[in-house]
């Protein structure tokens, strides 16, 4: 039987585009406030599992062609190159450095490499979430 | 006179929700359970954000846009499995 998914495929358009936004604020705002690489990164792969409901699993390969396996390796790269800058400045290891520049837009901003390692959270977490149920929908 | 009407909308929200777990219990069927937990995720909504006004804090606000969109997938995803008897499916147009 062909069932006929309009309503949740248009709502889904609209929602994975809100919720995607909000998982961009809460890695961001891990700083300051409540959120953070882990929050966030649970939060975009809630927003891919939701157009995998409502649409399928080719459909997200096609729009998506990410190997997620090698999103986990490259999140850890970058969690562990995080560290290994203060290495090579002669610090120990995952000393943290911070700044604040004159961006062309934002005008003074504060950067900090915690957002770095925050940033590898963010991408395993996308990775290890995605593998599995990947992986489990797959299997029939 | 602020905090009676919070606290008596806490105990009004309390006394739906326990409604809404008896139907979950209770239930005959299995849309009734799925209808019930959704409604008790909108419920548990309307209790974080009466909580955060007690508590005068904005640090819960997060948390309620994360339930809304928590209880949404899973209500779409329980009413595919209802529907289909699988959530996510390989190629939609192949096997129909």
């Amino acid at each position: 039987m062909k069932t006929n998914d309009v309503i949740l495929q248009t709502a889904t358009k609209v929602v994975s585009l809100v919720i995607v936004l909000f998982s961009i604020r809460l890695f961001f705002s891990g700083h300051y406030y409540a959120g953070g690489g882990f929050v966030g990164g649970l939060m975009t792969s809630a927003a891919i599992v939701l157009i995998m409901v409502a649409y399928d699993m080719k459909t997200v390969r096609a729009m998506l062609p990410i190997n997620y396996r090698i999103l986990i390796g490259v999140g850890l790269l970058t969690a562990v190159s995080t560290g290994l800058i203060a290495v090579f400045q002669g610090d120990p290891f995952l000393t943290h450095y911070y700044g604040y520049f004159d961006l062309p837009i934002l005008g003074k901003t504060s950067l900090h490499t915690a957002a770095l390692f925050d940033l590898g959270v963010y991408l395993v977490v996308v990775g290890v979430t995605m593998t599995i149920i990947q992986s489990i929908g797959e299997s029939e | 006179m602020f905090n009676f009407v919070i606290t008596f909308a806490l105990v009004l929200i309390s006394l739906s929700m326990l409604a809404l777990i008896y139907r979950v219990i209770k239930g005959p069927s299995i849309p009734d359970r799925v209808i019930a937990l959704d409604a008790l995720g909108v419920n548990l909504i309307a209790v974080i954000a009466l909580i955060s006004i007690v508590l005068d804090t904005y640090a819960f606000l997060e948390v309620i846009l994360l339930l809304g969109i928590l209880a949404f997938i899973g209500t779409v995803s329980m009413a595919k499995f209802l529907e289909k008897g699988e959530i996510i499916e390989d190629d939609r147009n192949r096997n129909q």
